[in-house]
């Protein structure tokens, strides 16, 4: 597509630190424990990734050896750090060498100043799962302080996350990196709002289809029934990618799932080809339903249910169906035109 | 309660202890600490690495559909010397289970596995007599079905030698780190369910007048299946199948009214929690309130369907898309699967 947008993202770190797992876990699907087959990166790995209608990711993944970080601040030096939208910087938080680690960030950092003035800067504290929970917190803080005070003098703002490959913290920090890099991401949260009020959802979330990172949602009810968990979205992605996996075992890919839960209703449908939309309702007659646990009443109560659920059941899908070509529209847009 | 409602209904159930029991035996480092933590406290199989070796029998009940025992004999006591309370052990048990590794030489095991079974035997004629051939994830393909010839061959040789034709003894490849061990002790269980052939035929007639390809009754907590239709399995659907339970139970979590007690106040939600939640307390929480339920649509065509039953049960369906406009009708009978299930545990 001639209009698409290109975003070149630089993925740094020494090597070993996870750049490679990282990337294989997002956007291949590799599941945690596939990553110990992985290799050492060689020079540099590049690849280009559709992420929604008319954005192309591509991923510079820089192998670590010092060797090969010698030549990307030499000879490579224009060719790796020109036209840089995002610079992903992985630090192992086990490193023995955090000094060095920090300097080879600055040099990133020069070079970037010179070269592409407007990149954004995220960096991430990465292996955080070989920290004990009680530190973790305090270990991020002293690092992500050094960072900041290092990067003042270039002017860059730094982004942090604390992420492991065990958990959904991963998610959570590509999700808000690719989030930057969408550039009518408020067109969609406002159609999501819109789509959120006019069907009544507790909570509206638009996933991308292939890495499943949430790119935009909408709570219009933080009912009391909802664990206030903010890690949420981030784990529902893991858990989506998860089944994803196990759906290729029967070599097929899963369309949809709706799920009639204890206090909520879920449905997880496709909205465009590049994106999924869940949208979750709560249980209006939730009240009487966990209270009366008798035998023969609940089963009354179950048939009203599961009327009621039907007919909600086909409204969203409709309204899902009617939402599918304003989401495709606005996908479509060009961003450099607007 | 439930055993006692079951004893009732058919008398032959009657022992000192309610429950049936699983007794689990093998020489050391065979890996029983590694299945019980696995199969009964969701342990992740690469951290059951770092278990210590057990020194005393434990016991680990469990309970849900039905209740049972699982007790673990340490590997390391001398048999026929120490345990003087094994006629007491055995005649109580339903099944035994034995576990071989295999990546080892597995010639000890099988003097040791004959010893146990002559035991075994003697103190109860009706013990299921179940040989796990385990940690075969480390085999070829190829090697897994040599072993497990072998090892059936030397062992019921061994038997017939001693004029014992009459063992029931099944062979099962396992591994923790895939699904085998989940479907090992699924038939193992099964076994020990007077219900079973009931079970089977309601999901036989479940399936043929649903339009249901197949149809399993699976435990939520411990992902085992209780019973299956007739018709033949294979292990990408059972997979597939409690890949869905993980799913429906997971995703409910997120978004269910926390009904438990309060108890430690949850972790700053900026600070990484270690693994994922549930897996560090134990077993998942069994969802409350309304029976939860899902559907999920495959791009190949196929359905699954998961609806929760009685007692921590939940049936899950693999369907073609064509049984789909007619769901409605599909859940009108497994409304009257519920019925069924629920008056079965209710005789007497």
């Amino acid at each position: 597509m001639a209009g698409s947008a290109r975003r070149k993202l630089l993925l740094m770190g020494r090597s070993g630190s996870g750049k490679s797992s990282m990337r294989s876990i997002i956007f291949s699907n590799y599941s945690a424990f596939d990553t110990r087959r992985l290799g050492a990166t060689i020079d540099v790995e590049h690849s280009h990734l559709r992420f929604l209608g008319n954005m192309t990711l591509n991923l510079w993944d820089c192998g670590g050896q010092d060797a090969y970080m010698d030549n990307y601040f030499s000879t490579q030096r224009d060719n790796i750090f020109r036209m840089v939208e995002a610079l992903i910087f992985v630090f192992d938080v086990e490193s023995k060498e955090l000094r060095k680690d920090i300097e080879t960030f600055v040099l990133c950092l020069r070079n970037l100043y010179e070269f592409s003035p407007t990149a954004k800067i995220f960096a991430l504290v990465h292996k955080m799962d070989l920290v004990v929970v009680e530190k973790r917190q305090d270990v991020y803080r002293a690092l992500m302080k050094s960072l900041e005070d290092t990067s003042a003098m270039f002017s860059f703002k730094v982004q942090g996350f604390a992420t492991t490959i065990w958990d959904e913290s991963l998610y959570k920090a590509w999700s808000s990196i690719v989030c930057t890099l969408i550039p009518n991401v408020t067109v969609f949260q406002r159609h999501l709002q819109t789509f959120a009020d006019i069907s009544e959802a507790d909570e509206v979330i638009l996933f991308e289809k292939t890495t499943f990172l949430v790119i935009s949602h909408v709570t219009n009810v933080p009912s009391p029934g909802f664990r206030s968990d903010s890690t949420r979205f981030e784990k529902i992605s893991n858990i989506i990618k998860q089944y994803k996996q196990s759906c290729s075992k029967l070599r097929a890919q899963f369309q949809s799932l709706s799920l009639r839960g204890s206090d909520c209703t879920a449905y997880l449908d496709t909205m465009t080809a590049n994106t999924m939309i869940m949208v979750i309702m709560s249980n209006k007659t939730d009240s009487r339903g966990s209270t009366d646990l008798l035998g023969n009443s609940e089963a009354n109560a179950e048939g009203d249910d599961s009327f009621a659920g039907e007919a909600e059941n086909n409204i969203i899908l409709a309204n899902i169906k009617i939402a599918r070509k304003m989401f495709e529209k606005i996908e479509m847009m060009n961003p450099d035109e607007r | 309660m439930t055993m006692s409602a079951d004893e009732m209904h058919d008398g032959h159930t009657a022992g000192p202890n309610p429950s049936p029991r699983i007794v689990m035996m093998g020489l050391r480092r065979g890996g029983k600490s590694s299945i019980c933590q696995v199969m009964f406290h969701n342990m992740q199989p690469l951290d059951t690495l770092y278990i210590e070796s057990t020194t005393a029998p434990t016991t680990s009940v469990f309970s849900s559909f039905i209740d049972f025992a699982v007790m673990e004999l340490p590997g390391q006591i001398n048999f026929t010397e120490a345990m003087i309370d094994a006629e007491r052990i055995f005649s109580t048990c339903g099944a035994l289970i034995y576990v071989i590794d295999s990546q080892d030489e597995y010639i000890n095991s099988l003097a040791n596995l004959h010893s146990i079974i002559l035991h075994a035997v003697n103190a109860n004629p009706n013990i299921n007599i179940e040989v796990f051939i385990h940690k075969v994830d480390g085999l070829s393909e190829d090697f897994r079905l040599d072993a497990q010839r072998d090892i059936t061959q030397r062992v019921t040789d061994e038997l017939l030698d001693d004029g014992l034709v009459n063992v029931s003894i099944s062979f099962h490849l396992t591994s923790i780190f895939d699904h085998s061990i989940y479907e090992a002790f699924s038939r193992v269980v099964q076994k020990l369910i007077p219900q079973l052939a009931t079970l089977e035929n309601l999901l036989n007639v479940l399936c043929q007048h649903s339009g249901i390809d197949k149809a399993f009754l699976f435990d939520i907590g411990s992902k085992i299946f209780v019973a299956t239709d007739s018709s033949p399995m294979d292990i990408p659907t059972y997979e597939i199948c409690t890949d869905f339970i993980d799913i429906t139970v997971d995703m409910n979590n997120l978004y269910a009214v926390d009904r438990r007690p309060k108890t430690a106040t949850r972790t700053d939600a900026n600070t990484i929690t270690g693994r994922a939640d549930s897996s560090s307390n134990g077993v998942k929480p069994i969802p409350q309130g309304r029976p939860i339920g899902s559907t999920s649509r495959l791009s190949n065509g196929v359905i699954l369907y998961l609806q929760q039953m009685v007692k921590g049960l939940a049936l899950v369906c693999l369907m073609r898309k064509e049984s789909m406009p007619k769901i409605a009708l599909v859940e009108y009978n497994i409304e009257f699967f519920r019925d069924a299930l629920e008056q079965l545990w209710l005789i007497g």
